[in-house]
């Protein structure tokens, strides 16, 4: 296990000991404790029930750890206001989640509004994002979520949570609900994205090459607890049973397209 | 001497007993929404108060109209004047549609909006007015119309106690056996359900959200 458990200068987010139970008693997480270092993308990679989004959720407080603590900016969440805790951490989701009744631009200028930006600011800032996202702003301010594609969709959701430049972005498998095409489409996007703003990012997922892909770290989850941390190529020759097993699933993948 | 006839004879009184209805139902229904709405909302945000309160709005509903007004009659102030009564009844009867619609609009509010809207860091009476409300309007709206159409026939049954409205002709034509003053009070009040009916519907069409 490589997990670096002391909170370095450049540590962000850190996770202590943090665990969650629900009030039935059943354990979702326990002792988890590591770190996410400003500007990197840590990808939350693990089977489904593993405590992925749980883990995601811990950071911008929409659920609190019953056991440990998980700090943000040095401070525990329970610390913080929720709400400004919130407005200062973007937060991506599989079904966007965008508001129905909210044209794209009502939609990605939610916070700035909520912020209270004077309007003038708001609007520049919304056609910067649909730029950032690589939409054409005349084209796309005035629709509607129902009036857009999945990967349409998928892009204002992104623009959304960049709104008020957090320096923190939250991504729950934001990619999961895509064709493999526009899949790939946009990784790459964010890619390029990332490349130039330099966020804080954990994105949970469940899919072995986007974790490799995107994460400058893998943390790999199973049953509610932390099975190691991994840069991609340690995940990729990692002995630790679990790792292996989504490693052998790639190769598995590959065998099959080089026999075709 | 026909209907018709009978209807252009009588148009000043039938107008008069048409809009005192108008004024009952009106007064019934802000009554019902300024209650139901909230009350609606309660029961979305605490599940444990919906038995409660769906309960009670649901009791109030089998109790028959006539019944209900009787009991009212001895109360203090309430009694003192007849459209208090009918108007504390009628609002009685309209609750249970507007509730029960404002609620289900509020839980079939789309839980990765929600999740959204609490993840961007917005409180929860942001999350109410800007969200759930509004995306819950048009079926908090049909709840509106079934209880305006409910609360414009039960409303005829005011006129038992005084309160007017276009049952004094039902009621006065059913103590002289006159059919026409029975469908003097009946058809104004059939198409003014009609009306409501429609033009309800209309707007609720309107604030549908698009999916």
């Amino acid at each position: 296990m490589t997990a670096t458990t002391s909170a370095g200068p450049e540590a962000i987010i850190e996770f202590r000991g943090a665990g969650y139970r629900l009030s039935s008693g059943q354990t979702l997480l326990q002792g988890l404790s590591f770190t996410v270092r400003r500007g990197e993308t840590l990808v939350l990679l693990g089977r489904s029930g593993a405590g992925k989004t749980t883990a995601l959720r811990l950071i911008n407080r929409l659920v609190e750890p019953t056991d440990g603590q998980v700090l943000v900016d040095g401070r525990s969440t329970l610390e913080w206001d929720p709400i400004a805790l919130r407005r200062q951490i973007g937060y991506v989701i599989q079904e966007t989640g965008l508001f129905p009744h909210y044209t794209v631009e009502q939609n990605i200028s939610l916070v700035p509004r909520l912020d209270g930006w004077p309007p003038e600011r708001i609007r520049a800032r919304a056609e910067e994002l649909l730029a950032l996202v690589g939409l054409d702003a005349a084209q796309f301010l005035r629709r509607y979520p129902h009036e857009l594609s999945g990967g349409q969709r998928q892009r204002i959701g992104v623009a959304r949570a960049l709104a008020a430049d957090p320096p923190i972005l939250l991504m729950d498998e934001p990619f999961g609900a895509l064709d493999p095409l526009t899949r790939m489409e946009i990784r790459r996007e964010f890619l390029a994205l990332q490349e130039r703003l330099k966020k804080t990012v954990v994105i949970v997922t469940h899919d072995t090459s986007e974790a490799l892909l995107l994460g400058t770290r893998v943390a790999l989850m199973e049953g509610g607890a932390l099975k190691g941390l991994y840069s991609p190529k340690e995940f990729l020759h990692s002995r630790e049973p679990v790792a292996a097993a989504y490693v052998d699933q790639l190769h598995a993948l590959e065998e099959f397209e080089g026999g075709q | 001497m026909n209907v018709l006839s009978f209807f252009s004879q009588h148009g000043g009184e039938i107008l008069q007993a048409t809009l005192e209805h108008v004024w009952l139902v009106g007064a019934t229904m802000l009554l019902a929404i300024a209650i139901g709405i909230p009350l609606g909302i309660l029961v979305a945000r605490r599940p444990w108060l919906s038995k409660p309160i769906l309960g009670s709005a649901n009791i109030a509903e089998t109790i028959p109209s006539l019944a209900l007004l009787g009991f009212l009659l001895p109360l203090p102030w309430l009694g003192d004047r007849a459209d208090r009564i009918a108007i504390t009844a009628l609002t009685l009867y309209a609750l249970l549609p507007i509730i029960r619609n404002t609620a289900a609009g509020i839980t079939g509010v789309d839980p990765a909006v929600r999740e959204a809207a609490r993840g961007m860091g917005m409180t929860p009476l942001q999350i109410l007015f800007q969200v759930e409300l509004p995306l819950s309007l048009s079926t908090v709206l049909a709840g509106v119309r079934v209880a305006t159409v409910l609360t414009i026939g039960v409303a005829t049954i005011a006129a038992a106690v005084g309160a007017g409205g276009l049952g004094e002709f039902i009621f006065r034509g059913l103590a002289m056996v006159n059919d026409r003053l029975i469908l003097a009070g009946a058809i104004p009040a059939a198409v003014l359900a009609l009306a409501a009916d429609f033009l309800l519907g209309v707007l609720e069409h309107r604030l549908r959200p698009a999916r």
